[in-house]
């Protein structure tokens, strides 16, 4: 015990030192804002380098894989090509006046530098950020299918949440009989292979192995890929089908996606929002 | 102890001066001078070190009020404090610490007052500036205010000394 006083009356000054520093260190950061945001941004665009550089690696590694999904999506897109030439001229050319004018969905490629899959809410981060174009609330696709919203957005980076959240719904809806729902995932459910279609009504026939798309009622283009139909089942005492989908996108080996500008999302909110006030 | 009335008209003072007439004062924001350390640099050498630190503190926080930088002058204050502690234990002889009231020009001359004053202020400006700017990426603008500012605030520290220079001795 005065070994410790001594001790403390000899550096006296330097304890005061330190004391008094991280007294005003803390006003410091707590209080001012920039300090406060400016920490957390270097801190953040600190790790984001990280993920990058070791993700880099990763890729090196899983270059067959990565070549052999691309090439799969170039000959996919190989075969969309003649379809849209003969609607052109096809009984359906009311739906492509409106593209040529303006083209709707425009589509940004951009590297997934970290993803996850286990977690009770799944996100990834994308090498693309605010100065390529990414806004919040984007719409996120695969090679295979959908993949998420686009939820916070740096300079360079963006997060997605993934299809895999909690908060998720996307509008999807049955390929033959175009009826809709809402597709989420957990609630019990935390196979990354699988999500849950909801809100359809139980008089729909479902059939297995049925293709799920999105409904072109929220920020994704109609007619992608969801996944397929695996079970249906009827909750007890609802008027609602639970119809089980196998997910198309492997969330698990992601490398490459697509962000979806929609041109006319901007118009499309601010007329339904009329509809709100009435 | 009777001079305590002194000191504490010289603090409110010199937070006057510095919060409604050099706050306004500034060279493209290159230069801006921060005078309110003189209070520190010339208090008695016999303020024991947790009232120096303590003052100092109440100093930066009092200035930091009117700046909206809470926090942001203390801590330059405090290490302007620890500064000062250990500058003058490595200048000052104990006669001079014994038989001086405080660290001035008036009682320690021109030339040492020079040194004293230009390198605390240039520890306590290149704290300032370091962490209002938060980031290592602008170090060179920051290096320069550091150093312009440092002038600015010697010349008028001086140029208040001198003010009360009575050449007594040396």
């Amino acid at each position: 015990m005065r070994n410790l006083w001594i001790f403390i009356s000899k550096y006296n000054a330097i304890i005061l030192f330190f004391v008094f520093f991280f007294i005003s260190l803390g006003i410091l950061i707590n209080n001012n804002s920039y300090q406060r945001a400016s920490s957390w941004n270097s801190s953040n665009e600190l790790i984001a380098k990280q993920y990058q550089r070791i993700n880099e690696f990763k890729n090196y590694l899983r270059l067959r894989e990565i070549n052999d999904s691309l090439a799969a999506e170039n000959s996919r897109l190989h075969n969309l090509l003649p379809q849209i030439d003969s609607v052109s001229i096809g009984n359906q050319a009311k739906k492509i006046t409106d593209t040529v004018y303006r083209q709707q969905y425009r589509y940004l490629t951009a590297k997934v530098i970290n993803n996850s899959i286990n977690q009770k809410n799944n996100y990834l981060t994308i090498n693309k950020g605010s100065n390529d174009g990414i806004k919040q609330g984007m719409g996120v696709i695969g090679p295979n299918g959908v993949v998420g919203i686009v939820l916070n957005v740096s300079p360079k980076y963006a997060t997605i949440q993934s299809l895999l959240h909690n908060d998720t719904r996307i509008s999807a809806s049955l390929n033959t009989t175009k009826a809709f729902g809402s597709l989420v995932w957990g609630n019990g459910n935390f196979d990354s292979q699988f999500a849950i279609l909801q809100d359809v009504p139980n008089h729909i026939k479902v059939k297995k192995g049925e293709k799920v798309i999105t409904s072109g009622y929220s920020l994704f283009p109609a007619g992608i890929n969801i996944g397929r139909v695996v079970e249906t089942d009827l909750k007890g005492g609802n008027n609602f089908l639970n119809i089980k989908v196998i997910l198309s996108t492997n969330f698990a080996s992601l490398s490459y996606v697509y962000v979806i500008t929609d041109g006319g999302a901007r118009e499309k909110e601010q007329l339904e929002s009329l509809n709100k006030k009435e | 102890m009777e001079r305590i009335p002194i000191y504490i008209a010289r603090f409110i003072l010199l937070i006057f001066i510095q919060v409604f007439l050099l706050k306004n004062i500034g060279f493209y924001n290159l230069a801006t001078p921060f005078v309110y350390l003189l209070f520190i640099l010339i208090l008695p050498f016999k303020t024991p070190n947790w009232l120096l630190f303590t003052l100092s503190f109440l100093l930066g926080l009092s200035v930091d009020v009117f700046y909206d930088t809470l926090g942001l002058h203390a801590l330059a204050s405090t290490v302007l404090a620890l500064g000062r502690i250990s500058l003058i234990r490595i200048t000052v002889s104990v006669e001079d610490r014994e038989n001086e009231p405080e660290p001035s020009m008036n009682h320690m001359g021109f030339r040492w007052f020079l040194i004293y004053a230009f390198i605390l202020i240039l520890c306590h400006h290149l704290v300032l500036f370091s962490f209002e700017t938060f980031r290592l990426s602008d170090f060179g603008i920051t290096l320069l205010r550091t150093i312009l500012s440092s002038f600015f605030t010697l010349f008028l520290i001086l140029l208040s000394e001198l003010l009360f220079y009575r050449n007594k001795k040396r």
